[in-house]
């Protein structure tokens, strides 16, 4: 394996994290990344005041005579859709969908991966290599393939489309919990925290998740990317947020048939997807770099 | 290598039995009911319970699940719900246009992910490289639809340098394929970005320059083939990337493979071929991941086998 931990990591997690924020603010990449967010997140946080429409409504002069959508112009400033509703408002109401299953399906993906990785990595044994084994299963099963099952299997709304998607994408996060816990668990100070008498517990929470935090930061980061993408897939495929609740990849599955007639349908949403997933995969990379003791001087 | 070997292929059996357990629960658990949609609206109580002890769904989870584990190893998948024919024979029927698909995508994700990041080592820190990873991260950040949507638009629709859609002929293969690999093709530029410096890092390569060697030898002769190592354990899990892409790719373009079959099944919510489909690339993976496990110590004599 080449993502072998060298045993550098500082003994309390306080110091590294001091100016995490400030060295990001240096990283060009990393700026233009957190804007990003910073526009999604008001974008989603304002929508109903930003423009004029109802992401519902099917509004009178919204389609030309032959009942076809608008193209961009001064009051519909993105067009409008098949349906005749406008495309940013849309859009703008797509982006708490968005964020919505960002945060809650990567935020259990996260809890489901540490609690395994973090197990497995500690105690070892039979408990430890069946987690492991188990993880090792599902890395074998292809995540969009699964969801499609999953989703297939339960009538999806918000929130199962959140579970399904943390239910696939928690096993990265626990590959690399477990290497980090297996590695910190066999360090000096965790051994003479044993001598001393402490419980499993407090090693567990008061020694050994505080040394994980960075590595749950950049993962919690890049991992919303994941989400973000997997979510509009399914969308996309009709099986992830159903309409009439907009979201990118819905939108898009419900305009794609017009799209040769109507590109920008089909553009301005996938715009949205991937400006989305790219800021938060440059964040990520950054605080890798900042935060990850074992990436140090690799880039 | 021979008890390396064995102990491989166990586990591979391992995962794979625990992968159909997996598939089987999901269908047990599954709140559609099929024995409702085999026998239609109007059937009556006793029609529904006497196909329920047809299909052997009335015996206990255990034993259904050793019948569904005896049928796959016969390769029976199945049988698909509503199009009444064997999963089985409509994968079969399918899997060459997606074996092809996979095929022109690894080629395009090799050729693009390899080159950018060959120059990015090269030209390490500069303009050039930065860029390049900029590049890399913008491609492991769109959404494979999208891509292939603005592809379609863009080559197809308005410069018609290629056929809309449909399948036959290799200009038909290279915008899918293209698709497909747009997304690894980012993934395989860093890694070979950082094995690349790692690799120009070492002794050997400053010998091979002080001995005088040109650049361009001592970096494809010298540098690449130990640069390239690491890539190839790669490919094997790769293939569970390129599966998910493919049933995203293939209705886009209608290509006529598995995928697009995932994507009907979705539409009409026939599970079977989901789940056929789902477990014929699990296999692939397992077995991709297996043979990359082989090969690897083969090529590299430094890898120790555990």
């Amino acid at each position: 394996m080449t993502d072998a931990i060298t045993p550098d990591i500082q003994p309390a997690a306080s110091r590294p994290r001091k100016g995490a924020l400030g060295k990001l603010l240096g990283r060009p990449l990393a700026v233009i990344g957190l804007a990003i967010i910073f526009i999604v997140v008001a974008g989603a946080a304002f929508a109903p005041y930003l423009t004029p429409f109802r992401p519902d409504e099917q509004i009178f002069d919204g389609l030309t005579l032959y009942g076809e959508p608008l193209p961009p112009n001064a009051t519909f400033w993105l067009g409008t859709d098949l349906l005749g509703r406008d495309l940013l408002t849309r859009i703008l109401h797509g982006a708490r969908t968005s964020l919505f299953i960002g945060i809650v399906a990567n935020g259990i993906a996260l809890v489901i991966g540490t609690l395994i990785g973090v197990t497995a990595g500690y105690y070892r044994g039979w408990i430890g290599g069946a987690l492991m084994r188990f993880t090792d299963l599902m890395m074998a099963f292809p995540a969009l393939l699964l969801a499609i099952c999953l989703a297939a299997v339960f009538q999806p709304s918000l929130w199962i489309v959140a579970l399904v998607i943390a239910l696939v994408n928690w096993v990265q996060t626990a590959r690399v919990m477990f290497t980090q816990t297996s590695s910190l668990a066999e360090r000096e100070f965790i051994d003479a925290e044993r001598t001393i008498g402490a419980s499993s517990s407090r090693i567990l929470f008061l020694h050994i998740l505080p040394h994980l935090v960075p590595t749950i930061i950049v993962w919690g980061t890049l991992g919303i990317s994941t989400t973000v993408l997997l979510e509009a897939t399914l969308s996309y495929l009709g099986i992830g947020v159903q309409p009439p609740t907009p979201s990118w990849g819905n939108i898009i599955f419900e305009n794609q048939t017009y799209f040769q007639a109507a590109p920008w349908l089909v553009f301005f949403p996938g715009i949205a997807i991937l400006a989305l997933a790219l800021a938060f995969n440059l964040v990520g990379d950054a605080l890798r770099d900042i935060l990850d003791p074992t990436q140090r001087g690799r880039s | 290598m021979i008890s390396y070997l064995g102990r491989r292929i166990i586990q591979s059996i391992l995962i794979l039995l625990g992968i159909s357990l997996i598939t089987f629960a999901l269908l047990y658990l599954l709140p559609a009911d099929p024995v409702r949609q085999i026998a239609g609206r109007s059937a009556t109580p006793a029609t529904v319970e006497s196909i329920r002890r047809q299909l052997g769904l009335d015996q206990p989870f255990l034993v259904q699940y050793g019948r569904y584990l005896w049928s796959l190893l016969q390769g029976d998948l199945g049988r698909s719900y509503i199009q009444r024919s064997e999963v089985s024979q409509l994968i079969v029927a399918r899997l060459p246009a997606t074996l092809l698909l996979m095929l022109g995508a690894i080629v395009f994700e090799l050729l693009i992910g390899l080159t950018m990041g060959i120059v990015a080592a090269v030209r390490r820190g500069t303009r050039t490289d930065q860029s390049l990873m900029v590049v890399s991260f913008i491609g492991v950040s769109a959404p494979q639809f999208v891509v292939g949507l603005l592809l379609l638009y863009v080559f197809a629709v308005k410069l018609g340098w290629f056929p809309i859609g449909g399948y036959g002929t290799f200009s038909h293969l290279v915008l899918p394929a293209l698709t497909v690999a747009v997304m690894s093709s980012g993934w395989y530029a860093r890694m070979m970005r950082s094995s690349m410096i790692d690799v120009l890092r070492q002794d050997y390569i400053r010998t091979a320059r002080a001995k005088g060697l040109a650049r361009a030898t001592v970096l494809l002769r010298h540098a690449l083939p130990n640069a390239i190592l690491p890539i190839i354990a790669m490919i094997g899990i790769d293939i569970g990337i390129l599966m998910g892409g493919i049933v995203v790719v293939e209705s886009v373009f209608g290509w006529p493979g598995i995928g697009q079959l995932v994507w009907q099944a979705i539409q009409r919510v026939d599970i079977p071929i989901i789940m056929g489909v789902t477990l014929v690339s699990a296999l692939a993976i397992v077995l991709g991941n297996l043979l990359a496990d082989i090969i690897a110590p083969l090529i590299d004599p430094r890898i120790k086998l555990r």
